[in-house]
């Protein structure tokens, strides 16, 4: 044991830390919640591009009747895969790269509550996502739809080990899930700046907040189901097996239990972005926002009580359906609320119908649509008409890419220049909005018409005698027109990182205090952690003359001008306030040697299973590397 | 031993927004999920109870008293762990350690009864597959006791850094926050046991 004297650097890591502040390890070792956060964006764009492509082959399949480019299993592979896909890898990752990047300057913190947990995170959901697709390489992609009921994934029905690799990978991204949702809801409870009470938070911080609760008590119901799941595939046990007493119908509710308010995980953010760009681009303060918080809080209260409105078919007998009929209808109220309150906002204010507000009010026009076709099924006899019919596919759409995705467009229009300090190109993101709204409404909306004329999602073709062709043939030709959209953004992208305009710190007139950094914001955040005095903290620094009654004069957040502050932080550079020097933790090899862990024991089960203990086992060396390993040096 | 500093000269001990240590909120939120995560494999036994006519039937093979003893260590062993948090508190290391070690030792006490327990309803046919019964019991007790066995391992990784001389009164908030854990899956048990074993069918 050796002796270490107190004023030299102690090292009880079994590794030191990870030094160099550039090139691919420093983005391997990084524990900065603005890096991590642009991995996690960049990830979700590729399954963006990958889940898309799977759509397109459908669509394209779908195009005429009695098509034969795709056969059936391979149908039935791209339909998992796409709602997987983009659900689990595309707007869960996109809303983490938000609350990454975002969160943290929306609080004035200078980074995450665990910042190695969110390495984690990232690193974790990258092995998962990987799981998830190598069954691409060994033709067994997972078939059974992307809620995987019982009995279709038992060994008699799915023998191929599809079903394995889509239970294990998301096994895995549910480990990423939580450690994500945990290290949010600690951040925000935790490290607001002094002054930033709950009811200062802006909306966005909001919603990840709601949606960090709702991961930490959702994800565990999935853990349990794909316990079970895999425990009948693999060691013989009986969950779901009716002939030895188990019953299917567990796999539904378990599933539904926590796919219900993952529904609402999916919507939150996008949500809560547009609860930020509404106000902004209308130049008023947000209308209503305690009533926008109170609605988001039910929401996630209530999205516990609905699961099983999606089995009204599996007869759940009267009592059950009346209560799950009126839950449904009930959570409905709130969503119209913050409806409502968009619209509110947007009134009398003077609108700019930049990219951003164009996405949000898109939002707001389609979520409005698909909000009201699912209502519907909170009606058991209108849902029994509907159930599995393209009718449910529309509304799905509806809600959650006319939903999630075109808020999280938004988004990406709203903050990218904070991240890379360069505007996207206005033109160019005007037409990439209407081609996807046109596009998306070519698409989906006729769906609605197939689902009421009987069409049933997740058949690979339909005989011509159906009357299914001429709708058909629009809905795919509105997914080209998103293929098209979707290269425009890309080309966007291209241009502004290469040569967009300087965006400076603030080019939206900001309320929030993000706006306050430079773009891109210092690795360290913020200089001097700012103090907040109201809602709106950083649009009542500029303006105090509007609407800062509440403000003391000159009162407002101090220091924020990041611009002449040294680029590195090193602690004792003179800003020994009163929350001390700046002292970030350094990169760490662990977060990534434990996903590294994960990912060997996961494909210890899929593949060869001695290599379970191996991954355990560098997990283990790993968490101990990690709890040992000092905050610096 | 050697007199060796303490790894972490200065615990991080940020001024927060609640005033509440950050990892104890970590761990508070954890035991949140996990409530989730046992509440489930609870709702799946209770949901399958009483299903099977395939013998063995709990009626048949549980040893009540048997499975009372190694419940009682278990939750003997919360007052250890209460009284190891009262030692580093105080700063006596000393006692620090004795506590630990009964605490783990209480732990290994009810996983080794768990062992023994699944060995014999082994020998007797009961196993994952061989009712809805094996499958809901093993699964539910065995995550259990999957996580009493990760309890161990961290209160035992304590001790070795008690031992080494790293631990002392500024560090208490890692054996509290450890603390939260072990009581909370000894709760679990009580549960369980109640749940599993003496609400007769």
């Amino acid at each position: 044991m050796a002796t270490v004297t107190a004023p030299s650097v102690p090292r009880h890591g079994i590794l030191a830390r990870p030094v160099a502040p550039t090139g691919v390890w420093s983005w391997l070792t990084t524990v900065d919640a603005k890096r991590i956060g642009i991995l996690y964006g960049s990830t979700a764009f590729v399954f963006f591009l990958v889940g898309g492509i799977e759509a397109l082959l459908m669509r394209t399949q779908l195009i005429q009747p009695s098509s034969t480019l795709v056969g059936p299993g391979a149908f039935n592979a791209l339909f998992t895969m796409h709602g997987t896909t983009m659900i689990f890898l595309v707007v869960m990752p996109l809303s983490a790269a938000f609350f990454n990047y975002i969160v943290p300057l929306q609080i004035g913190a200078r980074d995450v509550a665990f910042p190695r947990l969110n390495a984690f995170s990232y690193w974790v959901f990258l092995a998962g996502a990987i799981l998830m697709h190598l069954g691409f390489f060994l033709g067994t992609v997972p078939d059974m739809g992307w809620f995987a009921y019982a009995n279709l994934t038992s060994p008699a029905f799915s023998p191929s080990r599809g079903v394995d690799f889509w239970v294990v990978g998301l096994q895995v991204l549910g480990v990423a899930s939580m450690a994500a949702g945990l290290n949010f809801l600690v951040t925000i409870i935790q490290l607001r700046a002094p002054g930033m009470s709950l009811m200062r938070m802006p909306l966005f911080t909001w919603v990840t907040l709601v949606t960090s609760i709702l991961i930490v008590l959702a994800f565990p119901v999935i853990t349990v189901a794909l316990i079970e799941l895999m425990f009948d595939r693999l060691f013989g046990t009986n969950f779901f097996n009716a002939p030895a007493s188990g019953n299917p119908i567990l796999w539904q509710h378990l599933f539904w239990v926590f796919a219900h308010p993952e529904v609402y995980i999916l919507i939150l953010p996008a949500m809560g972005i547009v609860s930020e760009i509404v106000p902004v681009f209308s130049r008023k303060p947000l209308f209503g926002y305690p009533f926008m918080v109170y609605a988001v809080v039910s929401i996630a209260f209530l999205s516990f009580t609905v699961w099983a409105h999606h089995m009204f078919t599996t007869g759940l007998g009267p009592i059950a359906t009346s209560f799950f009929t009126a839950s449904t209808m009930l959570i409905a109220v709130p969503t119209g609320v913050k409806i409502f309150n968009w619209i509110s906002t947007v009134h009398g204010g003077s609108l700019s119908l930049k990219p951003p507000a164009l996405f949000a009010l898109g939002f707001v026009a389609m979520f409005t649509i698909g909000g009201l076709s699912g209502v519907m099924h909170a009606a058991p006899p209108v849902d029994t008409q509907q159930q599995d019919t393209y009718f449910i596919v529309a509304h799905l759409h509806y809600v959650l890419f006319g939903g999630s995705i075109f808020g999280l467009f938004g988004g990406i229009y709203y903050w990218l220049p904070k991240v890379t300090g360069r505007l996207l190109h206005e033109g160019l993101g005007k037409l990439h909005f209407w081609l996807m709204f046109i596009g998306f409404n070519l698409t989906f909306g006729p769906q609605h018409f197939l689902g009421v004329d009987g069409m049933p999602r997740r058949v690979f073709t339909y005989s011509p005698e159906m009357g299914w062709g001429f709708w058909n043939l629009v809905s795919t030709i509105g997914a080209y027109v998103l293929g098209v959209a979707t290269l425009v953004f890309i080309i966007n992208a291209i241009k502004t990182l290469r040569s967009g305009d300087r965006a400076g710190d603030d080019p939206r007139d900001g309320r929030t205090l993000e706006w306050s950094t430079s773009s891109p914001p210092a690795h360290y955040n913020f200089a001097t952690i700012p103090t907040v005095h109201s809602r709106d903290a950083f649009w009542v620094q500029k303006h105090p003359d509007f609407g800062a009654h509440d403000l003391p004069a000159g009162a407002g957040a101090t220091a924020l001008s990041a611009a002449d502050i040294p680029t590195h932080g090193n602690p004792g550079d003179g800003h020994e306030h009163d929350h001390g020097a700046i002292h970030l933790p350094d990169p760490s090899y662990w977060p990534l040697a434990a996903g590294l862990g994960i990912f060997v024991a996961g494909s210890g089960i899929l593949f060869f299973l001695p290599l379970l203990p191996v991954g355990l086992f560098v997990l283990v060396v790993s968490v101990y590397g990690w709890s040992l390993e000092p905050v610096n040096g | 031993m050697a007199q060796a500093v303490a790894p972490r000269v200065h615990v991080e001990e940020h001024p927060t927004s609640t005033g509440l240590n950050t990892r104890k909120v970590l761990m508070w939120a954890f035991l949140a999920s996990d409530c989730m995560f046992f509440g489930s494999l609870i709702g799946t036994y209770l949901v399958y109870r009483g299903r099977t006519l395939i013998s063995p039937t709990p009626i048949e093979i549980f040893d009540i008293p048997y499975t009372s003893v190694s419940a009682f260590a278990l939750l003997m062993s919360s007052l250890a762990m209460v009284l190891a948090l009262a030692a580093i508190q105080r700063g006596d290391i000393r006692g620090l350690k004795i506590w630990l070690l009964t605490t783990a030792g209480l732990g290994l006490v009810f996983v080794g009864g768990q062992i023994y327990e699944f060995t014999t309803f082994g020998h007797e046919g009961l196993n994952l597959s061989s009712s809805i019964f094996g499958s809901t019991f093993f699964v539910l007790t065995g995550f259990h006791g999957a996580h009493v066995s990760l309890g161990i391992a961290w209160l035992l990784s304590l001790f070795v850094l008690a031992w080494r001389g790293q631990m002392s009164q500024a560090r208490s908030l890692d054996v509290e926050i450890a603390g939260l854990y072990w009581h909370f899956v000894d709760i679990v048990w009580i549960i369980i046991f109640t749940v599993v074993y003496l609400i007769p069918i």
